[in-house]
């Protein structure tokens, strides 16, 4: 088995001789590695996108707004580094909306990483692939489809999610109740001195 | 009274560095001290006759084993090379996880002698090969099976039988990667299973010698003098390779210095010395000088640093014995402070590690904090401003920053990673060719390049948007960032300049692992030893921390 540490480093180099920079390749090792461990095709769909990159072209964005559309595919990296870079601008948008972005799969790891930033869980929607980006710890999916290679999404929306409890209050209630049996109900001569602090408030 | 911290400007130039020593905070010795309760086993020796087979030696602590497996082949003289496009070596190891099966030693013995060119998989943590030292090896083994011990002179000359040329790990090859193992309680340090391994290696040797010599002639052999093996390290021949690890582990670099400064800072803050102390620091100073003179080499370079050493040394026991006073106020901030005025930076870093010495409360938290979880650094905060940057720039920098980079002797030298055996290389820009493949260690002049580009930049400008048109400058904006909160983390030279001195930047990763004996071979190639002098395995319940200073009488 390949490790992380040979993926990171072969990943860093071979994104330098496809002409990107060091910098930028410092992070795209990064990000397979994140993929890979997470259990996402990153190698197969990088190895893919360099094999067709010099030859055809693809779209650098720069400033990401609201709704990002071009004719051309976007490059899945300039955009992904450029999520990341401008994410303290970005997360006050309610939803972003990208059209057309070659091998999405390798725009998740930037998106991932974002989500540990700005410490909110992503919504991550890649045409009918939906992801669920937890603080960089983990990734939840829908996209079971293992090894394939997803050339271009038509379609991505991206939602940041508010740090709100996935349960209600009921649900919460009645877990809480259940744990208060394992309290002891204190009889008045415990309530006095089992603290362990003074007989009186002031003392 | 507060002493304030040495300066980093100062501190991390490479001659300095290049000046360090092993120390109460190296690596090998805080290992050994972490090790006192395992448990020890040879749980395989199957050597034939000629000392050719496999062996298993296994370390445990509670529900956790590691095992060196060990392969010792027959390779011709002519194919016995230190150098890295070796593909044969007496012997080779790995360090498992756990207690390897048959099924794994099969496994490992198909692929651990090939070394670079073998598979490893999660269940190894550390690999690596090592070739008999031809001076004393066959010296040994016949002297054993004579019935006689080793002539000592020979043997406190080179220091091991085994010299190791290269210890892998961190996912190399297949290996373990560094998450698997981080969160180990029983492993604490940097480096503790390539010391594990180097360690047990050590062992293997002491067992192997005296398996061949038994077999050679039963009768007479005996086995080594216990006191001998103590004495005898395991050695190291180390190139290149190395060198671009401490620029490319910034954050992890500044904490082995930073523990190294704020453990001598503590110690010249200390009031009152006691006297048991102060007598420990002689005591060690005075075993130094015959330790020193014990480190032989042919190198001319490294020749005048051991005479220098000794010069200062010399002069340091000279200024002691003419009224320095122990019992005085901060005395050995006092020290320190005529050592700096006084003696060259060999001796005063050896000075350094030896006030070090006395002193197990102050170092043992610090051995805790020397690792680092890099990746919690990487992200650059682009919410920063070119205000920030340029800040930084100016005050970590501020040295780097005046190199003029249109001189070629400044640009001389390119750091390229070589076809043939994936390992670092250094070439002249003006001769060699390849320097368009140059490797991302410039620093300093890339440091320079990014002052230039901001120098008409708006100060409000985020560094998020000044980054969509210069990530070409992205690797350095990083560092730069990380140098805000590590000020140990940049190297304060020019690591492509005419003048340097490769070995200076492997003398401080070595000194920081616990070698000494530092021979080098070329200014980019050198020899070391390790664990000379260090307790046995069966010692390590108890024994002098002190024993790197010992010299077999």
């Amino acid at each position: 088995m390949i490790s992380l540490s040979e993926i990171d480093i072969t990943v860093k180099r071979a994104t330098k001789a496809v002409g990107f920079s060091w910098g930028i390749a410092e992070e795209v090792g990064k990000g397979i590695s994140l993929l890979e461990m997470f259990g996402l095709p990153g190698i197969k769909n990088l190895n893919q996108y360099y094999k067709i990159y010099k030859d055809k072209k693809f779209q650098n964005i720069s400033l990401i707004s609201k709704s990002n559309i071009s004719k051309i595919s976007y490059c899945p990296i300039i955009s992904g580094i450029n999520f990341l870079d401008q994410i303290f601008t970005l997360k006050e948008l309610p939803e972003i909306n990208f059209e057309n972005i070659a091998f999405p799969i390798l725009f998740i790891p930037f998106i991932s990483r974002s989500s540990e930033i700005v410490g909110k869980k992503i919504f991550l929607k890649i045409d009918q692939r939906e992801f669920l980006l937890n603080f960089n710890q983990s990734i939840y999916s829908n996209y079971l489809e293992g090894n394939r290679i997803i050339e271009k999404a038509n379609k991505i929306k991206i939602i940041f999610l508010e740090n709100e409890n996935t349960f209600n209050k009921n649900d919460w209630k009645e877990l809480y109740n259940l744990s208060r049996e394992t309290f002891v109900d204190e009889s008045e001569e415990l309530k006095k001195t089992a603290a362990g602090a003074g007989l009186t408030d002031n003392d | 009274m507060e002493v304030q911290l040495r300066d980093p400007k100062v501190v991390m130039k490479l001659s300095k560095l290049g000046s360090f020593h092993q120390s109460k905070l190296s690596f090998l010795r805080s290992f050994l001290k972490e090790f006192k309760d395992w448990k020890y086993k040879r749980d395989l020796f199957q050597l034939d006759e000629n000392g050719y087979g496999r062996a298993v030696y296994s370390l445990r602590k509670n529900n956790r084993t590691y095992s060196l497996v060990c392969f010792a082949n027959q390779i011709s003289d002519e194919e016995r090379s230190d150098r890295v496009i070796a593909t044969k070596w007496d012997t080779a190891f790995a360090l498992h996880d756990g207690i390897p099966t048959k099924k794994d030693l099969d496994r490992l013995y198909e692929d651990v002698p090939k070394q670079e060119i073998g598979r490893l998989s999660y269940k190894e943590l550390t690999l690596s090969r090592a070739n008999k030292s031809m001076r004393i090896f066959n010296h040994v083994v016949e002297s054993l099976s004579q019935g006689i011990q080793p002539n000592k002179d020979k043997i406190m000359e080179v220091g091991y039988l085994y010299r190791t040329t290269a210890v892998y790990g961190s996912g190399k090859f297949g290996l373990a990667d560094r998450f698997r193992i981080k969160n180990r309680d029983e492993i604490c340090g940097p480096f503790r299973l390539e010391m594990m391994l180097v360690y047990l290696v050590r062992e293997f040797t002491f067992d192997q010698v005296n398996h061949i010599a038994k077999q050679k002639n039963p009768r007479k052999a005996v086995e080594l003098d216990k006191d001998i093996c103590r004495n005898l390290g395991i050695g190291n021949s180390t190139g290149l390779g190395m060198a671009p690890f401490i620029i490319n582990h910034p954050t992890l670099l500044n904490n082995w210095i930073f523990a190294k400064e704020i453990s001598l800072k503590k110690i010249r803050e200390i009031e009152n010395v006691k006297d048991c102390e102060a007598e420990l620091f002689i005591k060690l100073l005075k075993k130094s000088l015959k330790n020193i003179t014990s480190w032989n080499t042919d190198s001319e370079f490294q020749r005048e640093k051991i005479f220098g050493l000794l010069r200062d040394m010399k002069k340091l026991i000279n200024f002691l014995n003419k009224g320095f006073d122990f019992k005085d106020k901060y005395s050995f901030n006092e020290l320190y402070l005529w050592c700096e005025k006084n003696l060259k930076d060999e001796c005063i870093e050896y000075v350094v590690s030896l006030m070090m010495e006395p002193y197990d409360k102050i170092i043992n938290p610090l051995i805790e904090q020397m690792s680092v979880d890099e990746e919690k650094y990487f992200n650059i905060p682009t919410q920063k401003n070119i205000e920030n940057l340029r800040n930084i720039l100016e005050a970590n920098y501020s040295e780097i920053i005046k190199i003029d980079f249109s001189k070629k002797e400044n640009n001389q030298n390119f750091w390229f990673i070589s076809k043939n055996k994936e390992e670092p290389r250094l070439a002249d820009r003006y001769i060699d060719h390849g320097a368009e493949l140059e490797q991302p260690l410039a620093i300093a002049r890339d440091i320079k390049i990014l002052y230039q580009r901001i120098s008409n930049i708006k100060n409000s400008l985020s560094i998020g948007r000044f980054l969509i048109e210069n990530n070409d400058l992205r690797h350095v904006v990083r560092r730069a960032f990380i140098s805000e909160n590590f000020p140990y983390a940049e190297i304060q030279d020019n690591i492509i300049g005419h003048q340097l001195m490769p070995i200076d930047m492997l003398r401080l990763k070595l000194s920081f692992f616990g070698a000494v004996k530092f021979d080098p071979r070329s200014d980019k190639w050198l020899r070391i030893c390790m664990f000379q002098g260090a307790p046995l395995l069966n010692d390590l319940k108890s024994f002098d921390d002190g024993w790197i200073y010992n010299y077999l009488n």
